[in-house]
């Protein structure tokens, strides 16, 4: 299948590079505003254990911005490779934010660039946070403008067509579809969410094993706080985006849903699994709650996957994604949520090592639950490439070796994931917390 | 001016952008490769890596800007090829990706590992080789049209000279160009061995790029008889080039001037890659695609030309404050002050 598939394989690349992708743009678009945060009220609080964690964080974040520029790179080549039929229409009609993406990053990189190397050359430090800005403002909108790219493929607009001829292309209209708003906010909040849970994960991970310091205390709490409250940000965006799907592609709510009749009063399933007839076995039902999600109301009417062609039909593999993504969500913020509580009221439980566990536990959970929503939306759009316009079947390359580029980019990954783990390890192995502090103290920060 | 020849214009200049930067920092890591297998790295490598460090990530921006920029202003360019440049695309790609990441690792992670740097070294000449592939194809004779689709013929293109002469040049170009400025750039860091070792790889890699450069004009007359006259009609621009070849290599003989021996092989490369451009021209892909053909809408068009236009207004200022940061400040080139990170 692999190797004489084109279509099959173009789709598994893309899958595997995406999935690969996500979790390096997700820090690239996080991280910038987590060092600007804590730097800012180092300055403000004169604690030089938040100029610490900017410092520290910027260390790490200078080579995942490295790996998330080559496999940004590669996506960006990918879609032309893989997608050649795709990006010829795409490129009428929604090439301009794609351009965009390119100036936002330009100019993210060339201010991260002098961020960099320009820690001890200003007299104020206000000036070097200032330099923070277009980072953290470049990085999310490179987010910004990748996802108006997405959203334009679940709801095309600003284009018709004539005779199957591409006519009246708007550009700025293509960039400003019914799916961007959610989208969009629902990237950059869950972006922001899962850094800061990343964050918070490492600092209870390092305070699990022994190290009792103020520092990871003071990170662990902030990184909490900010994740609480991206992590409602992000519950409520979601809520807005059932209610967008239900209204323009109710085919990915339904099979997210395994709604498969249209009805009113309509239960929401939670969990499951399907058997070989199709028939839905051990799921919770909360009866109207999907009427409530998809229209705020709980009598009104859901359209079911009945009212689509079979072969129109997104898989229903993508019920799994979405009660992963959702679980994991809630999970979130009830985790943050009573550690916040905790912390107010001074319970111990929340500073005790198996509530550190979970908060561990959470870096990497926070990741799965982005990996399940994008893979939700991506197969979810299923058979489309661009919604009612075109399938994958037709934007596929009809080019040989698809097949044995997809095992050389797995090996590629495989190279780019371990060297990650490796370099970042070994740069925290060689300046530990301590040394680093010694120096700041010492009075040569250098 | 009509709207296909100012996007194909912008897009060159581009382009042309990525070969001047990306030739220096790809020769830089051979140097540098190259100067620790041969035991001279306490000569080369902390230039080499002075100037490396802060620009890097530019430099693979220039390379996005242009195949996205393609993208837009010439959509079926992406239909072309992209499907034509699944295998030599992907193992750029990966090459690319290889070199960026081993480079932040190696810079930010584990200093002077051998192993790291030799790769870093060989990638870099292997990106430049396997980029000007898209250049040969371009030229037309390897595509074929199977089933309303293009399809490479990999056979024919592998076992073309024009195939081999073309990676010759981009190697050969790539060495040059990083050499010239690696002299100026020691010279003005004021390291007279670092200066002298770089001015002898300088002149000794010009003669292999004039060599290779001509072979290919004349290859070319055999291989797309087309190209080769509209080149012929352009000889003035590519004579202009090759007198500023001989500044730079009577500059650099000289010892002397070496900023402006620099500035004359921008001007030699700006001269041969816009002539060659020209000549290209209205072809994008010989014979099945030219700009004409594969433009873009008209609202597309103006708004991608609007947005370029404010995200130079941007980028200029923003790249000019990273110059004087680095590239031009004597404190930090010299390394007199304010160690890095």
């Amino acid at each position: 299948m692999l190797f004489n598939d084109p279509v099959f394989a173009s789709r598994l690349l893309t899958l595997l590079t995406l999935s690969f992708h996500i979790i390096y743009a997700t820090i690239g678009v996080g991280v910038p505003l987590m060092i600007m945060i804590a730097q800012w009220i180092g300055i403000k609080k004169n604690d030089m254990h938040y100029i610490l964690m900017a410092r520290r964080w910027a260390k790490g974040f200078v080579v995942t911005v490295a790996v998330g520029v080559v496999t940004g790179t590669i996506i960006g080549l990918q879609l032309s490779l893989l997608w050649p039929q795709f990006m010829e229409l795409a490129g009428n009609i929604i090439a301009l934010p794609l351009f965009m993406e390119v100036f936002a990053f330009f100019f993210e990189a060339i201010f991260l660039g002098i961020y960099l190397y320009t820690w001890d050359r200003f007299e104020n430090p206000k000036k070097h946070l200032l330099l923070l800005i277009p980072v953290a403002l470049g990085a999310g909108m490179s987010a910004f403008f990748i996802t108006i790219v997405n959203s334009f493929m679940n709801t095309p607009a600003g284009f018709d067509i004539v005779n199957g001829q591409l006519a009246n292309a708007n550009p700025i209209a293509a960039m400003f579809t019914a799916a961007m708003p959610t989208k969009v906010s629902h990237v950059l909040a869950t972006a922001y969410m899962t850094v800061a849970f990343m964050l918070a994960a490492i600092a209870a991970y390092k305070l699990i094993k022994g190290s009792n310091h103020a520092y990871h205390k003071k990170a662990l709490y902030m990184a909490m706080r900010i994740g609480l409250v991206f992590a409602i940000a992000t519950a409520i965006i979601g809520d807005f985006s059932g209610k967008f799907l239900a209204e323009y592609q109710p085919e990915k709510l339904a099979a997210a849903e395994w709604h498969f009749e249209t009805e009113e009063g309509a239960p929401l399933l939670l969990y499951g699994v399907l058997d070989e007839n199709q028939e839905i076995k051990y799921e919770i039902r909360i009866p109207y709650a999907l009427s409530i999600l998809a229209h705020g109301d709980p009598f009104s009417e859901v359209v079911g996957l009945d009212q689509f062609l079979k072969e129109e039909q997104p898989p229903l593999v993508v019920h799994y994604f979405f009660d992963l993504m959702v679980t994991i969500g809630m999970f979130m913020i009830f985790l943050a949520l009573i550690y916040w509580i905790g912390m107010k009221r001074a319970w111990s439980f929340v500073q005790s090592t198996w509530y550190r566990w979970l908060i561990v536990l959470g870096g990497p959970l926070s990741f799965l639950a982005i990996e399940s929503g994008w893979w939700l939306a991506e197969v979810g759009r299923q058979p489309w490439i661009l919604r009612g316009i075109m399938t994958v079947d037709q934007a596929a390359t009809t080019s040989d070796y698809v097949g044995h580029m997809f095992i050389l980019f797995a090996g590629l990954y495989i190279v780019l994931g371990v060297g990650t783990v490796v370099v970042l390890t070994r740069i925290f192995r060689n300046n530990p917390l301590e040394k680093d502090l010694e120096k700041m103290q010492g009075g040569d920060p250098s | 001016m009509s709207l296909e020849i100012l996007g194909i214009v912008v897009l060159w200049l581009f382009l042309f952008g990525y070969v001047i930067v990306g030739s220096i920092d790809y020769g830089a890591g051979f140097f540098n490769a190259h100067s620790i297998i041969t035991g001279k790295q306490h000569i080369l490598s902390r230039i080499i890596q002075r100037y490396l460090s802060p620009v890097w990530e530019v430099t693979n921006v220039f390379f996005v800007f242009f195949f996205v920029g393609m993208v837009g202003f010439f959509p079926q360019s992406a239909y072309y090829f992209g499907t034509i440049l699944l295998l030599p695309g992907s193992i750029a790609l990966i090459l690319l990706s290889i070199r960026g990441s081993y480079y932040a690792f190696e810079a930010y992670g584990t200093k002077g590992h051998k192993g790291y740097a030799f790769m870093y070294g060989a990638s870099g000449l292997l990106i430049p080789a396997s980029l000007s592939i898209v250049l040969t194809i371009s030229e037309g004779g390897f595509v074929s049209i199977v089933d309303g689709n293009p399809v490479l013929d990999y056979q024919a293109l592998f076992l073309s000279p024009l195939t081999w002469s073309i990676v010759v040049l981009s190697i050969a170009a790539v060495l040059y160009i990083s050499a010239v400025f690696l002299t100026w750039y020691a010279h003005k860091t004021g390291d007279v061995t670092a200066t002298n070792l770089m001015r002898k790889y300088a002149i000794g890699w010009s003669i292999p790029l004039i060599i290779a450069a001509s072979g290919i004009i004349i290859e070319l007359r055999f291989h797309n008889e087309e190209h080769f006259s509209r080149i012929i009609d352009l000889w003035w621009m590519f004579g202009l080039s090759s007198l500023l070849w001989v500044g730079t290599v009577w500059l650099l003989w000289k010892k002397r001037n070496y900023g402006v021996a620099f500035i004359f092989l921008v001007g030699q490369f700006a001269l041969a890659f816009f002539a060659y451009g020209i000549s290209h021209y209205p072809y994008l892909l010989y014979p099945h695609l030219t700009i004409y053909e594969g433009f873009t809408n008209t609202a597309m068009a103006i708004s991608l030309v609007f947005v370029f236009i404010l995200g130079m207004a941007l980028l200029i200022p923003s790249l000019y404050l990273l110059m004087k940061l680095f590239l031009f400040d004597k404190n930090y080139v010299q390394g007199t002050k304010n160690k890095k990170e």
